[in-house]
């Protein structure tokens, strides 16, 4: 008999539908991945095998677990099961801990509740726990605080929590999309181990196929509410019988036609960094003693030629977006020099920086707050708009902000819409837009698509390829996700703890990279063809 | 923790500093000659020297200002020119219908507000919710001098349970002391408590949609164990800061109650320091009064540093 | 998600019909309205003139002539009510003005420049709030004797710190976000940033502001009256015609029941106001309901 058994399973939140007629099963010590992109349903799936839902929600069908029939559940019962026999791993690991209680307070907590053991074995076993998932008392003792801790310990600690009791069922809701790709794959180490020591079922949800290919028996792909397709991994992933599960496949390997790489070094460069270090003042040690300062950014040196595509990796925390920053002249290093086009930037004023920063601009990570909500497209394209000397028309200025949407394939008549009426795919079109309206040469992007679902990604990504080749803009394209600096970058630079450590053409060092950081971020990489490849050997 | 105390005591302090300054120019700089201002046009030339000899106003005004902040560093007041005796002891005498009648306020309206907001917070969107936060929302409207209008009409006039006004003093015993404290502190007291019920309850509410308090629902553990183990220390930080900018308005709101009542407190005081023009009274008794509102805010950073670990940070 | 909820507010027709699904909002503006048209039209009519003191009808109990009845002067309290409405509105309105008008500025300031600017701000901010209004008016009115411009000024400097802080955490919270680091990509320096980004993102916060403010100062302003620090007679004033009415009350307690009524529902009606404008404008807080 199966330990969790979802049949029909209906869920809709004020009226609206949600899930429409869910099935899914999990045996005991078997792990199920849940794939589909953002607004598919997986949270609202395991929410509600926790009866976690939202207020307003309400569900019908049937959801057994263990024998226990949860929609019927009193709320009695499902907190005996909660913690207990099932556990569950959260998102967002920044916030998943009360900020007030010691993590020791907090893992010992659900044990004492469900075991009603006392307060010393709570404790004892809280700290077996911990030490289990890789915070050892000797560096990170009960009494210490969640803002202690780093993301990656957090949810260690969040996983601990769950783990605690040796729940028959671990559901871990997109446990590692807030994480770099290093601590990710530490952290699918943990549960995967986990899950086989203690025989428990894991419920995987994640947006990625690559995560879920890796970690999974069987895999469920949702989409708006509904399976799509469902299934053993290896065979569901390499057939890849149903269209949405191809679509799926492909735009997570998605590689976007580029010529090959032109040379440039004959050129004059376009971007020159040259010893740049930016330092930020330490924490006070006390009111008369300073800390000691710490180096976000620490000698870095490099050139972009026109029209290159540079790719600047790194985990997260490295330094890659501060570094960024000083090149947008967004923020002054505190020492050495940064050119564009053979001009110095960090010593000008803003005004004498107008100029050049009609050739650089940016694209950031996240679609929903690159726009000020209370402007029209017009406005927000035109904003760059600011930095020529002449004084733009009304007409003319429409008419180049409908060459840019145009450029980004989108309508003009998108024009005098607002930007919450596109979805997130559309809002990084403008986005791009915005940034190429003045011709730059330099466009820098941070994490451009990262928020994005895999198949809006593949869109984007075509679409950064294609400027490239047709305007001649050079792009430093800030990443942590290998697979995008393979698809659209010609050279990549490998930055850690505020250096850069490695850099080369991108193919070259991805395929064989030689420094500790660089082979570390290689080898997390979740990838694809690999995790298919291993599963069918696995397999035989 | 203690470089964050000590910075909260350092601004403290300087806040009293500036206080003093601004008090100090706007009542002795401000008027030209506080002595005529005092005395009115009338008055004699005599009187006038008098006046200023005593006031020291023919002294340069640093050294005024230094003489004046170091009598209230040494609870020198100076002498009232209206009673002819020490403004210390005036004060002293005061304060002991005052202080008690603010911190009775004070109890009172946080004893009702914190448990009408856990219970409005916990029960959300359901009819004890709406009936208490509709009550809380009439309370916020209500004047505490129209209140305690009320108040006497209900308890005094008609019932009468209690006096009117006035105070028996505390050499008669607590009970009649307290008995004539009772209406002007629920007067007080009961718009603050509406306030405060809805800074409890919005502040839990959004606690209460956190992440971490779903962990701890994921942990199995009960809606309302949640509520008080997790949610309610970390809604305590915005009720803390409302707490201690209420003291101010309970203060402020003394003064007004205490003219309702006709209770001879500091606010009774001030008053008829006005209408006598006693500069040396008004002085005092504003800096007292700052100096309270400055103390308290002090000890809410304190408190602070209590609730949220984030504060006391480890060096 | 939460955008689209945000920003269908863009619109005057979307918000309209937004606010009037809010029930505080309704309630609130109807109020509201109410105690405005009074005010205005006690500038064209009123019941009885409140300028003659008709003392024969001393002390009448409300009836069909009198409405609410009359006070020691013989003057009608409905037409009373009427003309001090007024003393409140202004005294209030001009103090939120003060408030805005300097506040904001400051907040703004402090946000976009930080360091030190900031830190002396947040302190000025400090040392205001250790100085109630009813201290403040205490201070001015024993230099300047009594009047409703010490009302005005000691309610207006009570005010300033209260838009500065919400001016500020609204702006500092907007500052690092990516569309303003787009904008300083684009050249523009802060103060273009605070007029065309910062300023319309706070505006929402700064209108709910208003209106809890505006109520503050109605009953800020009936407690000064009252205790003598504010509008002076003949000049009528809610708070005024309380301090009246209490020696009075045993015979006639109608004549502090409804100018403290009045002032009850003017300050709900302005409260509910800002609750449903803040149901409206910020889908953060609606959530939470």
């Amino acid at each position: 008999m199966s330990l969790l058994e979802i049949e029909k399973l209906t869920v809709d939140i004020g009226g609206t539908p949600i899930l429409k007629g869910i099935d899914l099963s999990i045996a005991a010590g078997e792990t199920v991945g849940l794939v589909g992109e953002s607004g598919s349903g997986k949270s609202m799936t395991a929410l509600t095998v926790m009866r976690l839902l939202p207020h307003r929600a309400r569900a019908s069908g049937r959801v057994i677990f263990d024998g226990i029939d949860i929609l019927a559940a009193t709320e009695e019962r499902m907190c005996e099961l909660r913690g207990d026999d099932i556990g569950m791993v959260f998102q967002e690991p920044m916030t998943a801990l009360n900020p007030v209680k010691t993590i020791g307070e907090q893992v010992a907590e659900g044990i004492r509740w469900h075991t009603g053991a006392g307060r010393a074995e709570a404790e004892e076993r809280a700290r077996r726990i911990l030490d289990r998932v890789g915070l050892p008392e000797a560096k990170f003792p009960l009494s210490r605080y969640p803002h202690e801790l780093s993301g990656g310990q957090r949810q260690r600690v969040v996983i601990a929590i769950a783990c605690a009791l040796k729940p028959k069922l671990l559901i871990a809701d997109e446990p590692t999309t807030a994480l770099d790709v290093v601590l990710q794959k530490q952290i699918l180490d943990l549960l995967r181990d986990l899950v086989q020591e203690n025989r428990m079922g894991l419920l995987l949800i994640s947006h990625d196929l690559a995560v879920v290919t890796d970690m999974s028996d069987r895999v469920t792909i949702m989409r708006h509410g509904e399976v799509m397709e469902e299934g053993e991994t290896a065979r569901t992933l390499s057939g890849q019988v149903h269209p949405y599960t191809r679509q799926l496949a492909e735009a997570s390997m998605h590689v976007p036609a580029r010529t090959i790489p032109r040379v440039y070094d004959r050129q004059a460069p376009l971007l020159e960094v040259n010893n740049v270090v930016r330092e930020y003042p330490g924490r006070r040690v006390s009111l008369l003693r300073k800390g000691t300062p710490t180096r976000a950014v620490d000698d870095v040196s490099f050139t972009i030629h026109p029209g290159q595509s540079t790719a600047l990796v790194g985990r997260s925390g490295c330094g890659k977006s501060t570094l960024a920053r000083m090149i947008l002249a967004l923020d002054r290093p505190t020492a050495g020099s940064i050119r564009l086009s053979g001009e110095e930037l960090t010593t000008k004023d803003e005004a004498a920086l107008k100029p050049l920063r009609r050739n650089m601009q940016v694209v950031f990570q996240d679609p929903y707050g690159s726009f000020d909500p209370r402007h029209r497209v017009e406005r927000l394209v035109a904003e760059p708009l600011h930095l020529l000397d002449r004084r733009i028309g009304v007409a003319e200025r429409r008419e180049m902000v409908a060459a840019a949407l145009h450029e980004v394939g989108l309508s003009s008549r998108d024009m005098d819409k607002y930007p919450h009426e596109f979805s997130g795919g559309q809002r990084q079109r403008i986005s791009i837009a915005r940034a190429i309206i003045t011709r730059p040469k330099l466009v820098v992007a941070d994490e451009p698509v990262s928020a994005l679902d895999v198949s809006i990604r593949a869109q984007i990504l075509d679409l950064f390829a294609d400027l490239n080749q047709r305007l001649g803009v050079a792009y430093l394209f800030i990443t942590h996700d290998l697979t995008v600096a393979r698809a659209i970058t010609d050279d990549v630079l490998v930055m850690h703890d505020g250096r850069i450590v490695e850099r080369g053409r991108t193919a070259d060092v991805l395929d064989d990279p030689q420094s500790d950081a660089a082979k570390d971020l290689v080898a997390a990489a979740p990838d694809l063809h690999r995790a298919i490849a291993r599963r069918l050997r696995e397999q035989g | 923790m203690t470089a964050y105390l000590l910075k909260r005591l350092l601004i403290g302090a300087a806040t009293m500093v500036v206080a003093s300054l601004v008090v100090f120019a706007v009542l002795e700089i401000l008027p030209g000659d506080p002595a005529q201002l005092m005395l009115g046009m009338n008055a004699t030339p005599d009187a006038l020297a008098a006046l200023r000899e005593q006031m020291g106003l023919n002294q340069p005004l640093l050294f005024r200002y230094l003489d004046w902040v170091g009598g209230l560093l040494t609870l020198d007041l100076g002498r009232s020119y209206t009673y002819s005796v020490p403004v210390r002891d005036l004060v002293a005498e005061r304060l002991v219908v005052s202080l008690p009648l603010a911190i009775i306020a004070l109890f009172l309206s946080t004893a009702i507000a914190l448990p009408v907001g856990i219970f409005a917070a916990a029960r959300r969107g359901r009819a004890g919710d709406a009936v208490s936060m509709g009550a809380a929302q009439l309370g916020v409207a209500i004047p505490n001098f129209w209140f305690a209008l009320l108040l006497i009409y209900t308890f005094a006039v008609w019932l009468r349970l209690v006096p009117a006004g006035g105070f028996p003093g505390w050499g008669g015993g607590v009970w009649p002391a307290l008995k004539a404290l009772i209406l002007p502190a629920v007067a007080l007291a009961l718009p603050q408590a509406a306030i405060l019920a809805r800074v409890t309850r919005s502040a839990l509410i959004e606690v209460l949609g956190e992440d971490y308090i779903r962990t701890a629902r994921a942990k199995g553990m009960p809606r309302r164990y949640v509520l008080w183990r997790h949610a309610l220390r970390n809604a305590m930080i915005p009720v803390l800061t409302i707490l201690g900018l209420q003291f101010a308005f309970l203060l402020a709101g003394t003064i007004i109650i205490e003219n309702v009542f006709y209770l001879p407190g500091l606010g009774r005081l001030v008053f008829q320091a006005i209408t006598q023009r006693d500069l040396i009274v008004v002085e005092s008794v504003v800096m007292l009064l700052v100096a309270a509102v400055i103390v308290v805010n002090f000890l809410v950073d304190l408190s602070y540093a209590l609730v949220d670990p984030r504060l006391r940070i480890r060096t | 998600m939460s955008d689209a909820a945000t920003t269908s507010t863009e619109t005057a027709a979307g918000f309209v019909a937004k606010a009037f699904s809010s029930r505080s909002f309704v309630i609130g503006f109807a109020i509201t309205a109410v105690v405005a048209l009074m005010a205005l039209v006690s500038f064209f009519w009123v019941p009885y003139d409140v300028t003659v003191l008709p003392v024969a009808d001393r002390m009448k109990p409300p009836s069909a002539t009198h409405l609410l009845g009359t006070d020691h002067f013989g003057r009608d309290i409905l037409s009373m009510i009427m003309v001090g409405s007024r003393n409140s509105i202004a005294v209030a309105l001009v103090a939120v003005g003060i408030g805005m008008g300097l506040g904001v500025p400051l907040g703004c300031w402090a946000a976009a420049r930080g360091g030190w600017v900031d830190e002396v701000l947040m302190r000025f901010n400090d040392l205001v709030f250790a100085f109630p209004a009813l201290l403040s008016a205490i201070m001015i009115t024993a230099i300047f004797g009594p009047g409703a411009i010490n009302a005005i000024i000691a309610i207006g400097i009570f005010n300033v710190p209260v838009f500065a802080r919400v001016a500020r955490a609204g702006a500092l919270a907007l500052w690092p976000r990516e569309f303003i680091l787009a904008a300083r990509a684009a050249g523009k320096g802060p103060a273009l940033i605070t007029v065309e980004h910062i300023l319309p993102n706070i505006a929402s916060a700064l209108l709910v502001q208003g209106t809890i403010q505006f109520a503050l100062g109605v009953l800020a302003e009936a407690g000064l009256s009252y205790v003598g620090l504010g509008a002076q007679p003949p000049m009528p004033s809610w708070g005024r015609m309380l301090f009246d009415a209490q020696t009075r009350m045993m015979v006639a307690p109608y004549l502090a029941i409804f100018p403290g009524m009045a002032i009850v529902a003017t300050v709900l009606g302005l409260n509910l106001l800002g609750d449903g404008l803040s149901d409206v404008l910020d889908p953060k807080l609606r959530r939470q309901r």
